[in-house]
Order: C-alpha cells, then structure tokens, then sequence
C-alpha cells in the first residue's frame, strides 16, 4: 500500500514489491503474465491493480502456472509486445524449460526475481539459492540492494535488454522478505521523462511473428542432419558475445540514467570506502545496507576496510572486480547462497576465478550466512571484517564460515 | 443447512470423538488453518473413515501438493509427503505402484489439481490408479492470500482480478468424468456425516476414486462460497440417480448453479496395477518368472 504524500507527489513509501511495479508500470510494459508465489504475489497484485486502475495500459494474464507464464511472454515478446513477469523459487524451477529458451531466443524481457531459498528444506524464506541455480543459463541478472534500486533497475532493464548489441533478457533480482516486504522512501521518476529514456519497445527481429516477413521461429540446428556444427556455434557465440556487450551498455545505461534522474547506481560493480582499503570485503543484494555500517564502524575503529557490492552477477564483471580489488591484501566474500560441491558460495567462486587474473595473488575466503530468511546483522559483517583482517595477515584462507550456524 | 446451524456442546461432541477412534490418527501437530475453514471437517472425515475402514497408520499415505490443503498430511499420524505444486497425483500413483499394499489418499486444492497441476489429472483417471484423489476446493488460492482460482466465479473480485474475474470458473467434475475416473462424487465441508460416508466409499472403491469436496475460504472470501451461500446452493444427488449411468452423471455434473452432492459415478474396471500384472502374463504366459 502506497502512501502518496501531498507535498512532493513524485514520492511515494511503497516496498520493493511495489516499486518493482511501479518500474514496470513506468517502462510501459505491454503484457504481464502472472502467477502468484510466496513472496512474489503482492508484486503482480500490485499489476493487477495498476491495469485495473488505468495506470498502466497492458494486458494481464493470468495463467494456470510458472510454465504458462513465461510461455506466454516469449509468445508476446515473438508478438512485438514489452513484457514481465517476477517469480521466485519454486516458481523458477516450475519455468525451467522455457527460461533457458528464452536467452537463446535472443527475446528481450524483464523478469523480476524476488529470491527465495529453495526447496528442500521446505522454505518460503529470502535467500539467493534460486536465482544462483540459473545463473549459467544466459540471462543478463543484476541484484538490488535497495527499494528505490528495485525500481530504478527495473526500468533501466529494458533499456539494456532491448540494446541492439544486447538483445537478452534480464532478471532484475531482489531479496524475498528484506526487499520484497522492506519500505522505504522512493522518488517515481517522471512518466514522461522514462518514455523518453527507454524510446519504443525493441522488438529483435531476427525473430518476430510478423505478417510481412513470415517465418518459422527456432528450427533445428546444427547436429549431423542440420546445418552441421558451424550455425549451431554461431549462435551460441552471438548469445556469448551478447552478453559481453552487456558489460558495456549496462554502464551506459546507468550513466544516461544519473544524467537525467540525478540517481547515481552503479551498474557493475560499487566501490564503498575502497580508496586505501587494505581489505575487502564482497556483497551481493540487501545485505549491503548493514554491510555498510559495519564498514563505517570498521573504519571510526581504525581499521582500512572497504566493500565491494557486485550488482551485475551475469555477465560476471570480471574486470570491474579485478579493479576494484586492485589494492587489496584480501578480501571476504559473502554469499546467501551455496555452491554444493565446492564448499563454498557461488560469487566467491566467481571472485576466485576473476582474481585469477589479477597480476598478484589476493587471497580470498567464503562466507554463507542470511539463508532462508535468515538475519545478516552488522555483528555478523564484524566478524566477516574480523576474519578477513586477518587473512590479510597471514594470508592463509580458512574453511567455509557458516555465519548463521549459532543463530 | 449446514450441519453446524445449530449449537454443538463440547460435553456432547466429546464422547463422539472419543468413540470414532480418529483421534489415533491425529499428529501432535494442530492445523494452522483459520478458525472456520472447511478443512478441520475434512481432517475428521479422513482420519474417522480409516479407522473405519480398518487401515493401520502405518498402511496409509497421504500425499499433497502446495496450498492450504496440501498442509493436510502435517496433521494427521499416517505417512505423508508434501510434494511439490502440482505434483501430488504423480507422486501418490508411484508410491501406489511401487507397494499395492498401501491405501494411497493425494489431496490437493482447486488451484494444486486444476491450474497447475492439471496436466496430470486425466492420465490418473484414464489409467485407473487405484488410489483416492479429494480435492479440497475453496474456489481461490488461499496460502498466497487470496488471489483468483481456476474455480472463482466470473466476476469475482481478487487481488488478481481487481475488477473482476474474466474467466469462467472449470467444472471438474465434468471434467474428471470425461477423463474416465472409476469413482466420482461431490462432497460439502458443511455436512460432515455426508462427507465422511462419501470419503468411506471412495477410499473402498477399486480404482481412482475422485470426490470433490466444496469448502468456504472463511478469510478470503466473504462474498461468493460462503457456508451461507453454500447452504442455500447444494442439493443432494436425485433420488434413484444411477451411479452407473455416465450421461446422467455428467448431465448431472452440468448444473454449476446447484451442484449436487453424492455419488456420480461408480464403475469396475481394471485398475493400473492390475492391467501391468495382466500384461506381464500376457507377455510371458505366466508370471511364475517373478517367482524366482
């Protein structure tokens, strides 16, 4: 429930939920399909409202499951139609099938995920597990730390995704419970001022369901009876370049956005008191807020911290990373989210891989903490500053820190 | 009329507990449901129909999918698996072939087994799997509060549907009729002594046994299924309807408006399991090889 205030009626208190629906009302997104799940429902409530109050003009549908939902939206997309959808853990699972077509079909869209943990154990709880299962399928994902970022992203999504040099959708992901059901203060940006910023929908034609220039969309390729490897490869290069590009448009994008909003995000990666940090550590999503404090109590104590928040998870910033983390003798990674397997949390795994190519060895360590709804408090961020400091000395990473285990 | 229009005093309604014996199939763990809701009387119904029925705890399985019914096999003391959305019907037909000798019950809600998990429901009926399907509808999703069911009325007005439903609501019973279910019966969460006989005689019935059980959603709606509503549209199958009549039953399963209760329709035929073992002798000759 929004509360519009009389004196500067471009603010609005809303939760990220809301302001997800708000993003996409401003985006003039033509077609929304929903269903509802735990603790998406109140964002395509939200929708339903919007359209049935005329402030957006799309067509809603509501359908029998995640499958048919995002069925759906590549049969508007195929259509020339801007579409959304927002789903979350089982619900993302349930859409599998089509989700990974939906990169290679080179079909712009925005899809929100509000994260949640996935089954089993059973949880209806906030956590990154969801979307980090989907994170090598070829959609572009950037994670929000903030309310008024949930709404910004959302419609700087469109943009990046109906980029020429891009043309591949992209989740917009923001943390079940924290962000989800979290409100705060958030300015809308003028309607008529976003119309302008994100021009008329895209659509890609090079696979379009138009009248003019039929055609049959998605035929087999490549194998032995096709066209041979080379047209199979072709378009897994495409995808892999399109989502390169991504690293330079989504910089654009967000620049051209500060210019005309005056709201400066950090599209790749976020720098916060970095400047003479000896040691880092690494942030994803809305954990950064209490990150961030304790940072700022690190740092009135005398110690040289600074923090890393990577908002675009794919494509994998490596070189922002790489940069960011230039002058540091360590850095802590904390992931809400795991990598079975490795023991580990899956940007860490990222962060490792990017650090690799850094021109000196900067060790690194994996922290898990805030899954299923679990709390990540500034107590929990002192003892990742803690332990890192003390990788920084010694260089010696330890075992996996479980920092909700004792909870 | 429902069965709780007049007043129920515990003094009396405590013996009655007693003696059904339910109780020993009830877990540690109370409903979370909301004071009101249908679903309590289910619960009893189930819970007094295996003892009835003579089936140990440890002989049945409850299998749900996700929604306000699916939280079923939480509160009762037999197996029970909490699939996923949808999913309860493959589910219960696995463990159902996999050991015959288990009673099999999946329970599931309007938005579980019509929206979407409706792909598995014809395939349920049409293979004759000898397990019993109830199908708790509340006409809305009630776990995510409230929002428009493949069930709701036209014009019903939802968080998804703020101005007003646009859909038709299904008719499942017509449904589940033309996919070929062995059993089919309509229930009322209001009238527990009906709903307890009809969940009797569809866990005894040979074969996917279906029974439709209409329940109010006492906190997400308050205007259209209502008990008020509910009481006023029911009726009870004619008398002398013929179970065994397929048109009738489905002429029957037709009137929307005044949806009867009882049983629809009933036949025997070869159940899942059967027709497998009738195909292994059929294959090879005899089954003595699965004596080895």
């Amino acid at each position: 429930m929004s509360a519009v205030t009389e004196a500067k009626p471009k603010i609005v208190v809303c939760d990220g939920n809301e302001a997800a629906a708000w993003g996409v009302t401003l985006a003039s997104v033509d077609m929304v399909a929903v269903y509802p799940i735990t603790p998406q429902s109140s964002l395509v409530e939200y929708l339903a409202k919007f359209v049935a109050e005329g402030k957006l003009d799309a067509e809603i549908v509501d359908v029998e499951g995640e499958h048919s939902v995002l069925s759906v939206l590549q049969g508007g997309a195929l259509a020339g139609a801007r579409v959304y959808t927002a789903t979350c853990g089982p619900g993302l699972a349930f859409m599998f099938e089509p989700y990974i077509r939906t990169p290679g079909l080179r079909l712009p869209m925005v899809m929100g995920i509000v994260t949640r943990d996935t089954l089993t154990p059973q949880s209806v709880w906030g956590g990154h597990q969801d979307a980090m299962s989907v994170r090598e399928v070829g959609w572009i994902q950037m994670y929000c730390e903030t309310v008024q970022e949930v709404l910004d992203t959302t419609i700087m999504a469109y943009r990046i995704a109906e980029h020429r040099d891009v043309m591949l959708p992209v989740n917009v992901c923001h943390d079940g419970n924290y962000l989800s059901y979290g409100a705060a203060r958030v300015e809308l940006p003028d309607g008529a001022a976003t119309r302008e910023f994100l021009g008329p929908p895209s659509v890609n034609w090079h696979a379009a369901l138009d009248p003019e220039r039929p055609m049959a969309v998605d035929p087999l390729t490549g194998g032995a009876g096709g066209p041979g490897p080379r047209m199979f490869v072709k378009y897994r290069k495409g995808h892999c370049r399109g989502m390169q590009n991504a690293l330079r448009v989504i910089e654009e994008v967000h620049e051209d956005w500060a210019a005309r909003f005056g709201r400066r995000h950090a599209g790749l990666v976020e720098r916060y008191r970095m400047d003479d940090a000896e040691y880092a550590i690494m942030t994803l999503g809305s954990m950064t807020g209490a990150a961030k404090d304790a940072v700022d109590e690190a740092r009135s104590q005398g110690r040289k911290v600074g923090l890393v928040k990577v908002k675009t998870y794919r494509p994998f910033p490596v070189r922002a990373v790489v940069e960011a983390l230039a002058g540091v003798q360590a850095v802590g990674v904390v992931d809400r989210s795991v990598s079975f397997g490795w023991n580990g949390g899956p940007l860490y795994q990222d962060a490792l891989a990017a650090l690799s190519g850094a021109l000196r060895r900067i060790p690194a360590m994996s922290f898990i903490g805030g899954l299923a709804g679990a709390d990540l408090t500034v107590d929990h961020f002192h003892r990742v500053i803690e332990r890192t400091a003390r990788l920084a000395q010694d260089g010696q990473p330890g075992e996996t820190v479980w920092l909700n285990e004792n909870d | 009329m429902n069965d709780f229009a007049r007043p129920i005093f515990l003094e009396d309604k405590l013996p009655e507990i007693r003696d059904s014996g339910r109780l020993d199939y009830r877990s540690k763990t109370l409903p979370t449901w909301c004071p009101g809701c249908g679903y309590f009387a289910i619960v009893d119904g189930v819970t007094t129909a295996l003892k009835r029925e003579g089936i140990a705890n440890h002989e049945a399985v409850i299998v749900s999918g996700i929604g306000c019914s699916s939280r079923f096999p939480f509160f009762v003391n037999t197996y029970g698996f909490h699939t996923l959305h949808g999913r309860a019907l493959p589910v219960a037909t696995g463990v159902k072939t996999a050991n015959e000798a288990l009673t099999v019950v999946a329970v599931g809600g309007d938005g579980d087994g019509f929206a979407i998990g409706g792909g598995h429901l014809p395939h349920a009926c049409k293979r004759n799997v000898n397990i019993t399907y109830l199908l708790l509808d509340n006409g809305i999703y009630g776990l995510t509060k409230g929002q428009t069911s493949p069930t709701s009325a036209q014009g019903f007005r939802t968080p998804t549907s703020p101005y007003e439903n646009p859909d038709r609501p299904l008719n499942p019973l017509l449904m589940v009729l033309a996919y070929g279910a062995s059993w089919v019966g309509q229930a009322y969460a209001g009238r527990p002594a009906q709903l307890l006989d009809l969940i009797r005689q569809a866990i005894a019935h040979r074969g996917f046994s279906y029974l439709h059980i209409l329940s109010p959603c006492v906190t997400f709606d308050k205007t259209n299924r209502t008990y008020g509503n509910l009481d006023l549209q029911v009726r009870d199958l004619p008398a002398g309807h013929d179970p065994s009549d397929l048109q009738v039953a489905m002429a029957e399963a037709m009137n929307q408006e005044a949806p009867a209760l009882g049983v629809y329709f009933r036949q025997e035929r070869p159940t899942l399991g059967q027709a497998l073992d009738s195909l292994v002798d059929k294959a090879s000759g005899s089954r003595k090889h699965l004596a080895r």
